[in-house]
């Protein structure tokens, strides 16, 4: 997240001129480190970020079972040596499935997001900067969507399309969109006659070609603020959509649908079966809310609350 | 005040058109043909068609959408397929236990993150400040049905001060005269302590676990706009007129302050009846959420299409509600209505 947004560190501040540019970077750099340093708690959640990230990059090779393999004798052991986090009602080990878990999870959070960042973020910019009957459009699809309770509209937009992973990110992406695509409408409108785009324009470039070149990348940095911050939101949506059985089918490990298995067994005492995988979810969300302020304060210094 | 209710309804309808439709819209994207669905797995061509068109199916898309508002103008949400029961009837039926479980909530998160919110902006960087920063973020950061299922565990199990998280009311009792529908209201109608007790122990934990959820938006708003109020220059201007800090804090700063809260107030409604959806599901809780999940999970799309429907309904009804609260509260709206 910190080396993206030192990246496009001369995007962040319009450049006034382009000898200026190496400074604000080096400026940037240091106000990161300043940031991380500074704030303890930004630092631990950026810590628990790369922890998540290395497993679900390397969690299904290094955990100690088979996370399907299921062995009734075994079945409902609290936790102890063999088996940390104890074990299932069919005996699976719940670390090694809580572990494999973490990328479907942040699959499903990345792809909704990625694709909400690319819808929201075009369909809001050019609202922005075309106004019109464009922002109307926009403006009108935002206000339906907003019309709804969010959790609900999801719901119902994956029993219509189909009770399958690739609809969670759908309907998650979907259920953002307004938001995103204020964000970017709001940005855009503040840069459509700022002086750098106007000098675009003048140069002769085409209105098309100002808004992909000029004014797309200087929105981005606060777009990475928003993503990382509805991170969080969408990892809790998917996980409740799968909680209530809608999504990822049961053998697969997945926080939610563990959450609700674990459910069954809560009420005559076997806690771990429920309390490890919402912790994982819960350290996971924490994790993207606190490091979205951050990022936050990283990058817009000014929106500090 | 008539020109401005008359002007907030205005603002209601086009969403009322927006939600209709995309209800609508859910129907036709569905995979698969209803027609074949209704008609079994062993029907025969001519029956799927003779479904087909008893359904309307083979219509033009306007013609549907025509006969679908028609349906909905005469309250018609379709027949749930499980049970056979007309949708509408089965979802008013359920609504209160939803209702009484949602408003109760509500009036808990206000009743704790008001008064939380406002100490920790009168007393900024003290251990209320710092108990209300925990609060908000671990209130967004907890899954609802986790934190659901803890409380269960630990109130349940554990302690047994809380009975089974099995619905609204104890199996061997029975339910008071139905006047609203609301479990406590109409126990105390009835004179019937006994009843209200056992409703309100099956209450509890399902309340307190969506409060914990409603409460962070409101507390860190009323935080925040506590700030911003307390930082003005008519707050200066009152204090400097020689204003005891109660009246200023009470009457110039927080009468102030409620205005974003009450924005933000919509903002949680959207939060709570999603969440809800997930507590009933945990606490078998017979509202209008665990109806749609039972008819998600067994592929029956009428009683999901109607909850959606009914949600939204209620939630543009709510949203116009606060945003009368905020003419009434607010007299620069009036002026400018």
């Amino acid at each position: 997240m910190i080396p993206a947004a030192r990246a496009d560190g001369e995007s962040v501040l319009p450049g006034p001129a382009v000898a200026a540019a190496p400074v604000e970077r080096t400026r940037l750099f240091g106000h990161a480190r300043y940031v991380l340093t500074q704030d303890p708690v930004t630092a631990a959640s950026f810590t628990l970020f790369l922890l998540l990230l290395l497993a679900a990059l390397i969690g299904p090779s290094v955990v100690p079972y088979e996370p399907l393999a299921s062995d009734t004798a075994q079945a409902l052991q609290p936790p102890n040596a063999a088996h940390w986090f104890g074990t299932d009602q069919l005996g699976r080990d719940i670390l090694s499935r809580v572990v494999v878990a973490a990328r479907l999870d942040m699959a499903i959070a990345v792809f909704s997001v990625a694709l909400v960042f690319v819808l929201g973020g075009v369909a809001g910019v050019a609202a922005g900067f075309f106004g019109g009957w464009t922002d109307r459009i926009v403006g009108r699809l935002a206000d339906t969507i907003m019309a709804f309770p969010l959790f609900v509209l999801a719901l119902g937009i994956v029993a219509a399309l189909g009770n399958s992973v690739t609809n969670i990110v759908l309907a998650t992406a979907i259920v953002n969109f307004p938001l995103y695509a204020r964000v970017a409408r709001a940005e855009a409108l503040v840069r459509r006659n700022a002086g750098y785009v106007q000098a675009a324009r003048l140069t002769g470039n085409g209105e098309l070609r100002v808004v992909l070149t000029t004014v797309l990348p200087n929105i981005l940095p606060i777009m990475a603020v928003q993503m990382s911050l509805t991170m969080g939101y969408a990892i809790l949506n998917a996980a409740g959509l799968s909680f209530v059985g809608l999504g990822v089918r049961p053998p697969t490990p997945e926080w939610g649908i563990m959450v609700a298995e674990g459910a069954a067994t809560i009420m005559s005492g076997e806690w771990w079966v429920a309390l490890f995988p919402g912790l994982a979810l819960m350290l996971a969300v924490f994790c993207f809310n606190l490091l979205g302020d951050g990022l936050r304060d990283i990058v817009d210094p000014q929106r500090r609350t | 005040m008539l020109r401005l209710t008359l002007s907030r309804l205005g603002t209601a309808v086009p969403s009322l058109v927006g939600v209709v439709i995309v209800t609508f819209l859910l129907t036709r994207v569905l995979p698969g043909d209803p027609a074949t669905y209704f008609a079994g797995p062993v029907a025969s061509k001519e029956a799927i068609a003779a479904i087909q068109h008893q359904l309307g199916l083979d219509q033009p898309l306007w013609v549907q959408f025509g006969r679908y508002v028609g349906d909905l103008a005469h309250g018609n949400l379709g027949t749930s397929l499980t049970t056979g029961q007309p949708v509408l009837t089965e979802l008013a039926n359920r609504l209160p236990a939803s209702a009484e479980l949602t408003l109760l909530s509500l009036l808990l998160a206000v009743a704790v993150a008001v008064p939380l919110g406002l100490a920790a902006a009168l007393r900024q960087g003290s251990w209320v400040d710092h108990l209300c920063r925990v609060v908000t973020t671990a209130g967004v950061s907890l899954p609802v049905f986790f934190t659901g299922l803890l409380t269960v565990y630990v109130f349940y199990f554990v302690l047994g001060w809380a009975p089974a998280p099995l619905g609204r009311l104890d199996s061997f009792l029975s339910e008071p005269p139905r006047v609203t529908g609301f479990l406590l209201i109409d126990s105390l109608w009835a004179f019937d302590g006994a009843t209200f007790r056992a409703a309100l122990s099956q209450l509890v934990l399902p309340a307190v676990t969506l409060a914990v959820f409603a409460l962070a938006p409101l507390a860190r708003m009323t935080r925040a706009a506590m700030l911003a109020a307390l930082a003005s220059e008519f707050v200066r201007t009152a204090r400097a007129s020689g204003l005891t800090g109660r009246t200023v804090v009470l009457t110039y700063a927080f009468r102030n302050a409620m205005l974003p809260v009450l924005t933000t107030l919509g903002m949680v409604f959207s939060f709570l009846l999603g969440a809800n959806v997930l507590v009933e599901k945990v606490f078998a809780w017979p509202g209008i959420g665990s109806y749609a999940v039972e008819a998600l999970i067994a592929s029956d799309f009428a009683p999901v299409q109607g909850f959606v429907l009914t949600m939204a309904v209620l939630y543009i009804l709510l949203n116009l509600l606060i945003d009368l609260l905020y003419g009434l509260i607010d007299p620069r709206m009036k002026a400018a209505a």
